[in-house]
């Protein structure tokens, strides 16, 4: 190649200057935000603090009992959120391996099957949340069946038990076709000769699904398992649309948190939801270094294979 | 005969067992659960508002009939209005006074008809309220909106597809030194999802003025990890011959890249096209930092800002929700293989 090593750097500049202006540069702003106090946005006009953002945040007398906290709403913020994505991953995990199972038996017109069920990921959060709030709302069609079926009419959205479900449920909904679409193609992976050895040992299909599928499938659901994890732990414009983080704060997760801290409220405590961003940062580095070591252990397994 | 043993007929086996009736159940049921709920969402924003507010609702859009009176100029609702003598007629309303109502008789229009209004119901008929759309039109400035996400999807989408192919060419296309280096620093950047930098970004964006101004949403947006690795490695499968032959021919560099490397990686630009169509579209977190005005508020900002009013105007919400939905569906359901496919091999969304 003759060409000047100049060249390559050309073609780099446009991204690169993007990413520096929007990603590289933010992530050193966002220290600085989160060790200066005030409300002010401009760095000059913001005194150093040292610790103080996440010392406020983490200042707990007993980190069990959320009235113990200093600030009780981001900590039950964070439990939010602990609760929800542990539930997420669970039960994300046990509905797309069911319908993965589905989909890949012999059926007629699979791909309009996977359409059906791939269909919500599509969906922006807004319309979906919107979709729902119009099925849950207190004259909407939930209760209408509810009460055709001799129940009474419930306040789905305005209960916290009940939000908190429905915003678990909704997310599972929309977000399921996307899961499932790695374990179908986790399915198809595994060899047919493993399924006619088990037929020819008359192999029962609970046992065939115990002994075959399931531990042949098991490092696609940690991938599952951890991507959902991350996804859930940053959890917004779904909740936010359809319930608001309520009622009261029932359903209020850690970056509506830094939403409202930093920019909805009267006073915006930039310091604080930068010192909140930061928190919720080593909570994703933890997750992505997981996901980093399974999927190296899972192509150090294929090449053993 | 033929036809039922089609739908009762597996491949391999001749009948159906009982796993083949659960497997046929759960997707029935998947298929209720997951298109259910938008079907509704089109039924109900066919609706008129009086419709609307019914509980419990109609599954299919009915509407007041009305007729036209001769000696009138709107269009009148129309009665079941039972009678003095007992009989019940359908007959249109002209006006109310307290709990007297007085009708006509469209036979005989100079002859009214008066009656106490508990003795009537009104008389529905199918009929699409087509207004909820119609009316967004002129009004809530729904064309600001509609346009505001069509500018940023489409500049940011070509943007998207111009920055990231040019910076896969160069890790591709070239030997370089920090080569693997820059590649890294890219693909880390996946790491840092805009929910953690909301603050600084806000910042940089306040400094460089583009507070309120639609490219605040899509410069950030356009240089994307996912795109340069999936682009990057399909063009790796492209061979360098080609390129060679090129230089021989005295091409510049721009003109591979232009002329030849574009043309050949043309699949993977369509993936990574729908894949940036469909996250613009559907933005909301950093939009709703950045665009306070509601003269720049796109589609989804603004779905939000109306649910949230007091008073919600259902009729227009759910029309507007149904416009906001639109393009997606359309999008998948042609492109529908590519799509489940392209996210499949990317493993991202």
């Amino acid at each position: 190649m003759n060409t000047s090593s100049r060249t390559p750097w050309y073609f780099l500049t446009p991204n690169l200057v993007i990413f520096g202006v929007f990603t590289f540069l933010p992530i050193a702003i966002n220290f600085f935000y989160a060790f200066t106090g005030g409300v002010q946005l401009y760095p000059q006009d913001r005194p150093y603090v040292g610790m103080e953002n996440i010392a406020t945040l983490l200042d707990c007398g007993n980190y069990w009992d959320i009235s113990t906290c200093k600030k009780d709403l981001f900590w039950r913020a964070v439990w939010n959120t602990a609760y929800f994505s542990v539930l997420q991953v669970v039960l994300m995990i046990l509905f797309s391996l069911i319908t993965a199972i589905v989909l890949n038996r012999k059926i007629i017109g699979r791909g309009f099957w996977r359409g059906v069920f791939f269909y919500p990921v599509l969906l922006s959060p807004v319309v979906v949340s919107l979709i729902w709030k119009w099925i849950l709302q207190r004259e909407g069609l939930l209760n209408a069946v509810s009460v055709a079926m001799g129940g009474e009419p419930t306040l789905w959205l305005g209960e916290a038990e009940w939000a908190f479900f429905w915003v678990s449920f909704v997310s599972i909904w929309s977000q399921m076709g996307f899961y499932t679409l790695i374990l179908l193609s986790g399915l198809q992976a595994i060899p047919a000769d493993l399924y006619e050895a088990g037929q020819m040992d008359r192999a029962s299909p609970w046992r065939t699904l115990w002994r075959i599928t399931l531990p042949l499938l098991l490092p696609n659901m940690i991938v599952v398992g951890v991507l959902g994890a991350i996804r859930a732990v940053q959890t917004f414009d779904n909740v936010f649309v359809l319930t608001g983080g309520g009622p009261g704060s029932a359903t209020m997760f850690v970056v509506q948190f830094i939403y409202q801290t930093g920019f909805q409220e009267q006073v915006r405590l930039y310091g604080l939801a930068a010192a909140g961003s930061l928190l919720l940062a080593v909570a994703l580095i933890v997750l992505t270094l997981i996901q980093l070591r399974v999927s190296k252990a899972n192509s150090a397994g294929e090449r053993a294979k | 005969m033929k036809l039922l043993s089609f739908f009762t007929a597996t491949r391999g086996r001749q009948r159906l067992d009982w796993t083949d009736w659960l497997t046929y159940s759960y997707l029935v049921f998947g298929l209720f659960l997951m298109f259910g709920p938008v079907l509704w969402l089109v039924a109900s924003s066919f609706k008129t508002e009086a419709a609307l507010s019914e509980f419990p609702p109609s599954l299919l859009p009915y509407g007041q009939k009305s007729i036209s009176v001769p000696g009138e100029d709107k269009p009148k609702p129309v009665y079941r209005v039972k009678l003095a003598d007992g009989s019940t007629r359908e007959l249109p309303e002209l006006r109310r006074i307290g709990l007297t109502a007085t009708y006509a008789d469209p036979a005989r229009p100079d002859e009214l008809i008066r009656g106490n209004i508990k003795d009537r119901v009104p008389v529905r008929e199918f009929r699409l309220a087509t207004e909820n759309y119609t009316d967004l039109i002129g009004k809530l400035d729904f064309g600001t909106y509609l346009w505001n996400s069509v500018f940023i999807t489409v500049v940011a989408t070509f943007l998207t597809l111009l920055f990231n192919s040019m910076a896969a060419f160069a890790l591709s296309k070239y030997q370089f030194r920090g080569r693997s280096g820059v590649f890294l620093l890219i693909i880390a950047t996946l790491m840092v999802p805009p929910a953690i930098v909301l603050v600084p970004n806000f910042l940089v964006i306040t400094e460089l003025g583009l507070l309120n101004s639609l490219w605040s949403v899509i410069w950030p947006a356009v240089a994307t990890p996912t795109g340069v690795f999936m682009l990057r490695q399909y063009m790796l499968t492209i061979p360098d011959e080609l390129l060679e032959a090129a230089r021989m021919d005295h091409a510049s560099e721009w003109q591979i890249y232009w002329r030849i490397m574009l043309p050949l990686a043309a699949p993977a630009l369509a993936v990574l096209a729908i894949f940036s169509v469909m996250w613009r579209w559907n933005d909301f977190l950093w939009p709703l930092i950045v665009l306070s005005k509601a003269e720049k508020f796109t589609l989804q900002l603004a779905l939000n800002a109306f649910q949230g009013d007091l008073i919600t105007q259902w009729n227009y919400l759910l029309a507007m929700t149904v416009i906001t939905l639109l393009p997606i569906t359309i999008v998948f359901a042609f492109l529908q293989k590519y799509i489940t496919q392209g996210i499949a091999s990317a493993g991202v969304k």
